[in-house]
């Protein structure tokens, strides 16, 4: 197999005379409206990691929760060591040794992190939990993932990084036969990531099967022996991750081939470096919000994109709640087209015409059992108030529009937003502001989890935003898309902003050597 | 290298003071805001902290207390239960008419207990699986045990039984303790407590201990603090919502029973409103109301904090009972506050 291999390729552990331990065959899945699986097979072999890749939308997230008793399939089989098994509930996957770490952590933050890895299969001593002993077995487990947490402190006062790790400890430490990672590296830095990818590659030693999901690229050829794709509910192919290159992969999982989409991540690049400016419209001196974020400066034109980099917790979203008046300045001043503004909710940010798209699309956006329809005139119907009710032909009328122009999928106004995959549900939120023709455009995180295709979709809509005279702020993780669609970078650090960066031929180790002044300062 | 604080060795011993503080800290606010109540009744009233007075907090509300037990279990878990003080009254009544016909004392006590059980059972299996709103099933049981108690008898049954009299009667002597009298004479007393009040700090002590340190209580935490998280940890959620309503209806039974110990009768009037009480109780001591963090002693101390201001209203028979329930009212509402006061900070830290 694929001699020329990546040298990071780990040697391919999948014997053809191994048998597989889970066999999903012709598996389909249908959602109101939606077939989300559409006769799917998949097979994973003892000691090996297998990704499973696709788009937001291909149907990897219903696959892995067919696979765990979330969802119950409607058509195909699954065995597991050659036994059909039919799994009513994830309880019942996981007494048959099936581990899984969802996208979401999916953990309970009021109990302590000891509980959070032991809860259900406790240690006891005269049927009575024995705390004691769970604390040092936790303190076990979590040193295998070089974490030196309190074991007995609660979940919730950790981060979101460090609760991801103990979600991650808790199916390791079940000694399943089969560990499902569904995005497990989202929230981790690149030490946490190595750290976690020394697990998998122990447990693979072990004989574990691991299924691994991830966005990001690097990662999946770091730790594959084997790549499966699937594109929209149906079966690409399974490849040896060595014997599928990069380019042969990315055309595989959106299905447009490679020129196409050279041509379009050349075209936002292009468009984003011309620029119409408009003047002032936000300038804020001196803002800050004690405890929050410390006073900073900032200026925003018509037409332009303003970007935001930092880490997370560095302060980019609650700058950003303070300009769209979902928190309240207590310090400085704001202008907005000249006047002196002081935002006391975001309805009043709304009047103004600055529209913000939180980063936490599902509970500060989208209305997961409205259509996409609804969703979408929202906002348009509260700034009209509740008592003049749009006309259904033009709610439709506005609903074909948008799905139209950002290309959402299904295109269907009637779907229920939470059926959408977390690409579309972003294009809808989109929608929902667009329409108000707001003069200032805030998204925190649009592209987050979402996959290569809607990604540069909405990068390119950004930039087609700018060069008709909207001003955007955009935060990203991602400093190559900040850079790419900026053209003034905003640098955070410590909740504070440090820097303030002109994009002309700005290089992302630029920004990257301004906030990693940080971890050398920090004890 | 990492940036996140958790990885900060030396950091860690302040910030788990902190959360242990944070979870004890309600707790605390609802013992030091007894010990005010107490103090402001004891320079109102002479022998309002007596030792007999302050054991008395318990007897007189020793039925109570399961109520808020089981309440303390149904609100951990993020639900409701309403209709405890009809199932309270519902034992009441059987008791006394299974006991008019003949029944045996101890074949009664059974069948209390079970009817409580049962009823929560059922409520409980409606909830978990029909997904139905807790407050609607337990409002639904709440008419229907109100019904049955009123169908079984229309008036108040007295008992005659000899060990539901006898308990009704004993005292249990505590110590001897000096009083002084209205008229200034000191002399010595015993201080006496009930069966009543012992069978309900033996039912704390085992859900104390249940709770905290047996599978099923910390799941109950882990469903209060997330169903669906809960869920997709493979822990058995439905399960343990049947169980929490089952153990709120024995304790609502195990309430009849002390009811009619403490007043010797059935009456299906009875504990209207006492839900409301155990609410009130259970929130006081310092519970989420969205469930997932609590103590059951502290809903204890919500109980006697509830049994002070009626003992106000003893001591005082100038005292409009208007009052009495403002100040349950008021109580109510600081703690919900402090709780969302609480529960922002963590959110900012």
């Amino acid at each position: 197999m694929g001699p020329e291999a990546l040298s990071t390729a780990p040697p391919p552990a999948a014997q053809p005379d191994v048998d597989p331990i889970v066999e999903m065959s012709g598996i389909s899945i249908s959602f109101p409206g939606i077939k989300a699986l559409d006769e799917v097979s998949f097979r994973l072999f003892p000691g090996e990691v297998h990704s499973l890749m696709g788009e937001n939308g291909a149907g990897k997230s219903t696959l892995i929760k067919a696979l765990t008793g979330v969802y119950s399939i409607d058509g195909g089989s699954i065995s597991l060591d050659g036994h059909a098994v039919e799994f009513t509930s994830p309880a019942h996957a996981q007494r048959a040794g099936i581990a899984t770490v969802y996208q979401e952590v999916n953990l309970v933050t009021n109990l302590s992190v000891a509980e959070n890895i032991f809860l259900g299969r406790e240690p006891r001593r005269l049927g009575l939990i024995d705390f004691r002993k769970m604390r040092t077995d936790a303190k076990r487990v979590l040193r295998t993932l070089n974490l030196d947490i309190d074991p007995s402190s609660l979940l919730s006062t950790h981060s979101i990084a460090v609760q991801q790790l103990v979600a991650i400890a808790r199916a390791v430490d079940v000694r399943a036969r089969v560990l499902v990672l569904d995005e497990p590296t989202s929230s981790l830095d690149q030490r946490e990531v190595e750290e976690l990818f020394g697990v998998i590659r122990r447990v693979r030693g072990q004989g574990v099967a691991v299924l691994f999901v991830s966005h990001f690229l690097d990662q999946v050829y770091e730790i594959s022996d084997r790549i499966t794709v699937l594109r929209n509910g149906r079966l690409v192919g399974e490849h040896p991750a060595a014997e599928l290159p990069r380019l042969d992969l990315i055309s595989a999982m959106i299905g447009k081939d490679l020129a196409a989409l050279e041509a379009l991540e050349e075209g936002t690049k292009r468009e984003a470096t011309e620029r119409v400016d408009g003047g002032a419209l936000v300038t804020a001196t001196q803002v800050g919000r004690k405890g929050t974020i410390e006073p900073f400066d900032l200026e925003i034109h018509r037409g332009e994109v303003l970007g935001l980099a930092g880490l997370l917790g560095s302060g980019r979203t609650e700058l950003v709640r303070l300009l769209a008046g979902a928190d309240r300045h207590d310090q400085g001043e704001v202008r907005f087209d000249g006047n002196v503004v002081k935002l006391r909710s975001p309805r009043e940010a709304l009047d103004r015409g600055i529209a913000f798209a939180s980063e936490n699309r599902k509970t500060e956006g989208l209305i997961g059992d409205l259509s996409v329809r609804a969703n979408i005139v929202l906002a348009l119907q509260a700034a009209r108030g509740w008592v003049r009710q749009i006309p259904r032909n033009q709610q439709d009328e506005i609903a074909d529009r948008y799905i139209k122009a950002l290309d959402i999928r299904p295109p269907n106004p009637n779907q229920l937003v939470r059926n959408l995959s977390g690409g579309n549900q972003q294009k809808v939120l989109l929608g929902r502001w667009l329409l108000l023709e707001p003069k200032l455009l805030i998204l925190d995180e649009p592209t987050r989890g979402i996959d290569i295709g809607a990604k540069a979709q909405i990068q390119k809509l950004v930039a087609t935003l700018a060069e008709e005279g909207l001003a955007v702020i955009f935060i990203s993780a991602e400093l190559e898309e900040v850079v790419r669609l900026s053209h003034q970078v905003g640098v955070l650090r410590d909740r504070r902003k440090v820097a303030q960066l002109t994009n002309d031929n700005l290089a992302v180790e630029d920004i990257l050597e301004i906030i990693a002044a940080e971890a050398e300062k920090s004890p | 290298m990492s940036t996140t604080a958790d990885t900060h060795p030396g950091r860690r011993p302040l910030s788990r003071v902190l959360g242990r503080l944070g979870g004890y800290s309600q707790v605390a606010t609802t013992v030091v805001l007894l010990a005010i109540m107490l103090t402001v009744g004891a320079t109102l009233y002479q022998n309002f902290t007596s030792p007999q007075a302050l054991v008395d907090l318990l007897g007189k509300n020793a039925f109570l207390i399961p109520l808020a037990v089981g309440m303390t279990f149904v609100i951990l878990s993020g639900g409701i239960d309403l209709s405890v003080g009809a199932v309270m009254a519902l034992g009441s009544v059987i008791a006394a008419t299974l006991l008019q016909q003949g029944w045996s004392a101890p074949a009664v006590i059974v069948a209390v207990l079970l009817t409580g059980t049962v009823l929560g059972t059922l409520v409980g299996t409606v909830i978990s699986k029909f997904e139905i709103q807790p407050f609607i099933a337990t409002l639904a049981a709440m008419f229907l045990a109100r019904g049955l108690c009123l169908v079984i008898t229309d008036r108040s049954i007295t008992i005659k039984d000899a060990l539901f009299r006898k308990v009704n009667l004993a005292h249990l002597n505590l110590f001897e303790a000096q009083v002084t009298n209205v008229r200034g004479r000191t002399r010595t007393v015993d201080v006496y407590t009930t069966p009543s009040v012992l069978i309900a700090l033996g039912l704390v002590l085992v859900a104390f201990a249940v709770l905290h340190y047996t599978h099923f209580g910390r799941t109950v935490y882990a469903v209060g603090g997330s169903e669906p998280s809960a869920s997709l940890m493979g822990l058995a959620v439905d399960r343990t919502k049947v169980m929490v309503y089952a153990i709120s209806g024995f304790c609502a039974g195990l309430s009849g029973l002390l009811f009619s110990f403490y007043t010797a009768s059935g009456d299906p009037v009875a504990g209207i409103g006492y839900e409301l009480n155990a609410i009130a109780a259970v929130v006081i001591g310092g519970t989420l109301l969205s469930g997932g963090a609590g103590y059951v002693f502290g809903s204890v101390l919500g109980v006697l904090t509830l049994g002070t201001i009626y003992a106000y209203k003893e001591f005082d028979g100038n005292l409009n009972t208007g009052w009495t329930r403002i100040l349950i009212g008021g109580l109510v509402l600081f703690f919900i506050v402090l709780q969302r006061v609480i529960a922002s900070r963590r959110w900012a830290r």
